[in-house]
């Protein structure tokens, strides 16, 4: 299993259009991003929550997969209730912590925020193929392909760039130049691995060009699809979810009155 | 969108034409191709030979319509596939290069050979077959998923191939395309062109220093004359016969003019101590983000000794290089015993002045496994030559690249300055001394990458591949160098798929190979020392070189 070929199980959410689920995850965030109120937040991670279990995703893949937003949602909200903005009653303070009833619902706020975001977020990238999204972006968005195409190639070369870091820091280490002169020596070093894992991406970025151009790439003639993308009803229902949980978010928050407009 | 190809169509050849052709690189002073005038009737096998700097490489590029435009170079006289240019005539020519990890596009193998297909139009419904014809024909037996990544050298060239012929070229070019595989990976891909275009009748031409390997396939060999133009031209036998010698004296391998092997010291007379030591010892790397090796080799054992030159020989995953880079202190034994001997740790007396600052080299080892020691501590103990040279530079030129070891020990400007001058002479790289060495050819890269770990003059040389992809002229050059560091005393460990190299250097030959069984993904190996003078089967007779 790689970045690029990830071993995704047969399962509905699988079997989505990877455009309509790119645009699932950018409603929900666009809408989490306009207000920071606990209400939206609460109630867009309860209807995931419920829509998750038609995902087919078996517990272990999506705890392992979402384990980082696990991890991130608990710390950002402690730090929001310990140093974040202060308002209505204390509640507990020593020295520069304080901790207010406004900052504690700040920190709810931004703790099931970064739950409501994430976790739709890894739950539909992870089960994308980037050669599907690649397709969908070209065929149903109609990006242009030369755009997509070559990005997707040129991701295949980051994998590479980990055997090539390896590579470089052990010809350094050979050339009597890989340790000593303390932190600026290993701060110089870093630099220099960085500059020639740049020369080597380039030159391998310009002889894929090289190929992909050998083989008709890049030419004004039309072109056809080998692998057909289709956007379905299925899809459509999907994005339809997607603005539903959006919509009922902000209007939760609307109606209980706790929506704070982050750009007011 | 055009009309669906029918089958018959592509058992039409393309016809080549050049009259007067010539290419000049901008900003380049001299024509890389000049004077070229060529007929290639429909169906034929060309092979192009002549020494580099020939322009064979550029004259690929233009008939393959990928040299570029105005900007990029100057035309001279007329280049023409069936009657049109070269970058009208895309979808007519198939090019397959020759580093097989930069001519995979896409992740998974049926999606990558449809790719050239989809860039000409072709219509998804046919798609599809031509996909799995293609496959069939390079003999590439995958599902369609599979992943390409997971694909050997050998394979790779062969899907590059199967990409092309999915096209339904009429004209074929291989450029190189077999000169960094392994010899199992050079008859794979041989046998793959060999089919495929007996099938599909297709015009060949391929650029190969490695004659043997395609002598019996092609109907024609060109040879281009580097002032221009072409020195011979004819049927394979008789254009050897006519231009065998000074073939080979330019760097192309000729089975009948093989290079000069060098004159050495008797091995009695030149074994010295044992440098380094291996007992049981486990080899492995370490994945990326953790922390436990996957062994690939246990149960080594080896010694190292002074004069002598030893051969790591063995399949593809076998673990040689692995192997190769823990004798180098580069990489953590995994497990068992490496031992660097007193023969190794003490510096030779008269030694280089420490600048002030620095701590002395001599004395201050922590322990016997190279691992162990600093990076500068193996300058003039372990000196390592990687397979790819560019990994290895970090100068800005040739000159400061040399001096970048004896720097790092500490030397004067003008003891550096000595072995610079020194070095540049004996590799013939005084002419490039202010160059970028990432723009010299293939053999200067080489040249200068030994040129490198011999400015510190270390005791025990390894050497990953060390002729991988090299011209005969290179080649034994190479040879020579390292028969005289061996007569001199210094110890040479080399991986090698090379069985010229091993037969005109190695004293012993490490063979490696699966356990048990034969080799499969994640079998781990293990070694066993044969002297060299024990003959080996050889494909060289087949493949010709390294």
């Amino acid at each position: 299993m790689s970045m690029m070929t990830p071993e995704i199980r047969p399962s509905a959410i699988a079997r989505v259009n990877p455009v309509a689920k790119l645009a699932v995850a950018l409603l929900i965030s666009c809408a989490l991003m306009l207000s920071i109120d606990w209400v939206s937040a609460a109630t867009a991670l309860l209807l995931e929550a419920v829509l998750l279990a038609w995902c087919g995703l078996n517990a272990r893949q999506f705890w392992l997969r979402t384990a980082p937003v696990w991890i991130a949602a608990p710390f950002g909200m402690l730090t929001t209730v310990l140093y974040g903005q202060d308002s209505g009653a204390v509640l507990w303070g020593a020295g520069l912590v304080t901790i207010t009833e406004g900052s504690v619902a700040l920190g709810l706020a931004i703790g099931l925020r970064v739950l409501a975001i994430g976790i739709p977020g890894i739950v539909l990238l992870a089960t994308t193929d980037p050669t599907d999204l690649a397709d969908g972006l070209a065929q149903v968005v109609r990006l242009p392909a030369r755009f997509v195409l070559g990005a997707l190639a040129g991701l295949r070369l980051v994998g590479m760039f980990i055997d090539d870091w390896h590579s470089l820091a052990l010809a350094r280490r050979a050339r009597g130049v890989g340790d000593g002169g303390g932190l600026r020596g290993r701060a110089r070093r870093f630099a220099g691995l960085a500059f020639a894992l740049l020369v080597l991406s380039v030159r391998r970025g310009s002889k894929l060009a090289t190929a992909m151009e050998a083989r008709g790439f890049g030419s004004d003639e039309p072109r056809s699809w080998a692998r057909e993308s289709v956007f379905g009803r299925r899809d459509v229902v999907v994005v339809a979810l997607g603005l539903a949980i959006a919509a009922a978010a902000i209007s939760a928050a609307v109606l209980t009155e706790t929506w704070r407009f982050v750009l007011a | 969108m055009p009309a669906p190809t029918p089958r018959d169509e592509r058992m039409t050849g393309a016809r080549v034409t050049a009259s007067g052709w010539g290419w000049r690189h901008a900003g380049r002073s001299r024509p890389a191709v000049s004077g070229l005038d060529l007929d290639i009737r429909p169906g034929e096998r060309v092979l192009v030979l002549g020494p580099s700097g020939a322009g064979k490489s550029t004259l690929m590029h233009a008939l393959a319509g990928v040299l570029g435009d105005d900007e990029d170079g100057d035309e001279t006289g007329e280049l023409l596939i069936d009657g049109i240019r070269p970058r009208q005539a895309r979808g007519r020519v198939g090019l397959v290069l020759q580093d097989p990890d930069s001519q995979v596009v896409l992740a998974r193998v049926g999606d990558d050979v449809a790719f050239g297909c989809e860039n000409l139009g072709v219509p998804r419904t046919e798609i599809w077959p031509r996909v799995t014809q293609a496959l069939d024909e390079v003999g590439l037996d995958l599902p369609l998923r599979h992943p390409t990544s997971a694909l050997s050298g050998g394979q790779k060239q062969r899907l590059a191939l199967a990409g092309v012929l999915a096209m339904r070229p009429g004209l074929v070019l291989l450029d190189e395309p077999t000169a960094n595989l392994d010899p199992d990976g050079v008859v794979e891909v041989r046998d793959a062109v060999h089919r495929s275009v007996q099938a599909s009748g297709a015009t060949l031409i391929v650029i190969e220093h490695r004659v043997a390997v395609w002598q019996d396939i092609v109907d024609r060999i060109i040879v281009l004359d580097p002032a221009g133009g072409i020195l011979a031209d004819g049927p394979a036998s008789s254009v050897l016969t006519a231009e065998g010698a000074r073939l080979a004296a330019a760097g192309v391998w000729i089975p009948r003019f093989p290079p000069a092997r060098p004159r050495r010291r008797p091995l009695p007379e030149r074994t010295g101590e044992v440098l380094l030591s291996t007992a049981g010892l486990v080899v492995g790397r370490v994945p990326f983000a953790r922390r436990q090796p996957v062994v690939v080799a246990e149960g080594i054992d080896l010694d190292v000794m002074a004069g002598t030159a030893t051969a790591i020989t063995g399949p593809n995953g076998a673990g040689k290089s692995t192997l190769a880079l823990t004798l180098a202190g580069l990489l953590a034994r995994a497990g068992g015993q490496l031992t660097a001997t007193a023969a190794l740790t003490a510096v030779a007396a008269g030694g280089p002045v420490r600048a002030a600052g620095r701590g002395p080299l001599r004395g201050s080892l922590p322990g016997a496994d190279p691992h162990s020691w600093r990076s500068r501590d193996l300058l003039e103990r372990i000196g390592t030559v990687f397979q790819d040279p560019e990994h290895q530079f970090l100068a800005g030129s040739v000159r400061d690249e040399l001096a970048i070891g004896p720097r790092a020990l500490g030397l004067g400007d003008a003891a550096v300055a000595d072995r610079v001058d020194g070095l540049l002479g004996r590799l013939r790289l005084e002419h490039l001394a202010d160059a970028n060495p990432f723009t010299l050819s293939g053999g200067e890269k080489r040249r200068l990458s030994v040129a490198t770990v011999l400015a510190t003059r270390p005791r025990l040389l390894i050497l990953d591949e060390p002729t991988f992809g090299q011209d005969s002229r290179t080649w034994s050059e190479l040879v020579r160098l390292l028969a005289e560091l061996l007569d001199m005393g210094t110890a040479v460990v080399a991986v090698t798929h090379d069985d010229h190299f091993v037969d005109a250097l190695a004293d012993a030959r490490f063979v490696m190979a699966p356990a048990a069984g034969p080799a499969s993904a994640g079998a781990i190996s293990t070694g066993t020392i044969v002297p060299a003078s024990v003959a080996t089967p050889t494909t060289a007779a087949e493949t010709g070189a390294p």
